[in-house]
């Protein structure tokens, strides 16, 4: 698992395609909805947290698109099947790696939304951050698993989302509804349930691609 | 008795409504080079995949190393070095990363001296550190093969290597092959390249539409038989024309 990391990250190191990618999706996302609202109003508050789920789920999509587009290259895939690992912790990690590749993004686009949103950084941010890396995760273990499957597909860059939007939609539900309310100053005890539900689906998904990973790469 | 490296026992893969093998039964023992002959569509890709843990079988039973395939898939893979026309190598990453991260997979022990070795064995140690994507078909076949052996295994396919190869690039191919071969590694060879094949190979299985139409050691006299029975068979098939090549 660790040397499928290490070499992800070494790819990502070499092109630099998928952080930048996730990058300029994000940031362009966040800036176009920005616009939308006039600075200092309350919608703006209102609207933030919205904007900056479109922003992690758009640019999530582009980066889990291209995770698998390496190992597409030469059928470097079947050179990984033919390892001798359990196929389950080449799932875990892929998974680690987009998730990294993600986190590694926010950490640029986090503090331009709140210039862009013009929010005050206040302790709710610890929760905010919380939220991100629950969501982030959750959407890496389905991402690699429906990337793996589309990949193999002709129409990938279609395929990939309409597969794995549906099954999110709980995540990014959890994420805007958190961030929103740690935004108006509610404490994290208040959140405590979304965060459990994000907690709960980010631990099943990552088992259930854990286990069915095997057959989606099969012919 | 020889020990059996592969059992297949009525092996059969169908793809939908498509049989690409249809009930084979196949020996291979251990140190023995089988080419695996036949044309377009005999099911030989299909038997490499089975082989390599990449397909299951329809049905049948397939024993590798006397372990069903369904059974001990991570222990039967350590033992096997798959070369194919495709590399397997990450274009971005040099042939020594490609090779330290094989090895990590692999579990090879002291994988940095196991990768130099190699990379002088197959003459790439020019090359080692420049992207495999800038390397010419040659070089990049050379650091594949680097890769099959990397982990020293028991049984290698090769899966029409020779395919894009100038005749030099060929020839040191052939050569490694054959050495691997002398320490004893079991070799199946699917080709078109009846020369190339029958060169390193002393077995050869011609399939034809998923089944098995002949097994036969070819050395000697019994080679130009062979080969003048194989002509026929393939002459014979609707898309015979451009098989048997380089023969």
């Amino acid at each position: 698992m660790f040397a499928i990391i290490r070499k992800d990250l070494l790819l990502e190191l070499r092109t630099k395609e998928t952080l930048t990618s996730l990058l300029l999706l994000g940031l362009l996302t966040l800036l176009v909805l920005s616009f939308a609202f006039e600075p200092g109003s309350d919608v703006r508050v209102e609207a933030a947290p919205g904007a900056l789920w479109v922003a992690v789920v758009f640019a999530g999509v582009l980066g889990l698109s291209r995770s698998f587009l390496a190992e597409r290259e030469n059928e470097c895939l079947q050179g990984l099947l033919l390892c001798p690992v359990d196929r389950g912790s080449i799932y875990l990690g892929k998974t680690a790696a987009n998730f990294l590749f993600m986190t590694a993004a926010q950490v640029v686009v986090l503090p331009i939304f709140v210039f862009f949103f013009n929010l005050t950084v206040t302790t709710a941010f610890g929760g905010i951050i919380l939220t991100m890396l629950l969501g982030m995760f959750g959407f890496s273990a389905v991402g690699t698993l429906f990337a793996a499957i589309a990949v193999r597909t002709r129409a990938r860059e279609v395929m990939l989302p309409l597969l794995m939007i549906p099954l999110v939609v709980p995540l990014f539900i959890g994420g805007v509804t958190v961030t929103h309310k740690l935004l108006i100053g509610k404490g994290l005890d208040e959140v405590s349930q979304w965060l459990n539900l994000m907690l709960g689906f980010d631990v099943i998904f990552l088992v259930v691609g854990w286990l069915v990973f095997e057959y989606a790469v099969e012919d | 008795m020889m020990d059996m490296v592969v059992e297949a026992d009525r092996l059969a893969r169908r793809f939908a409504s498509v049989t690409a093998l249809a009930g084979l039964n196949l020996q291979i023992g251990a140190g023995e080079a089988v080419a695996v002959l036949g044309p377009n569509g005999a099911g030989k890709s299909t038997l490499l995949r089975l082989l390599g843990t990449l397909l299951r079988p329809t049905s049948g039973t397939l024993r590798l190393f006397g372990h069903s395939v369904s059974d001990a898939t991570a222990a039967v893979r350590r033992r096997i070095g798959v070369l194919s026309h495709q590399s397997f190598l990450y274009p971005d990453l040099s042939p020594t990363e490609n090779l330290d991260f094989y090895a990590r997979m692999f579990g090879v022990h002291d994988a940095g001296a196991r990768v130099r070795q190699l990379l002088d064995l197959v003459g790439l140690v020019g090359w080692a550190h420049r992207p495999v994507r800038t390397l010419s078909r040659g070089l990049e076949q050379r650091c594949a093969l680097a890769r099959a052996i990397l982990h020293q295994p028991d049984l290698i396919l090769l899966d029409e290597p020779f395919t894009g190869l100038d005749v030099d690039a060929a020839n040191t191919l052939s050569s490694i092959l054959v050495n691997e071969h002398k320490r004893g590694t079991t070799l199946l060879m699917v080709t078109h390249d009846l020369a190339r094949g029958l060169e390193i190979c002393r077995r050869a299985v011609v399939l034809v539409a998923g089944e098995l139409r002949d097994d036969v050691e070819v050395t000697g006299g019994a080679r130009v038989s062979f080969e003048t029975r194989y002509r026929e068979i393939v002459h014979s098939q609707p898309n015979g024309e451009s098989e048997g090549q380089g023969s």
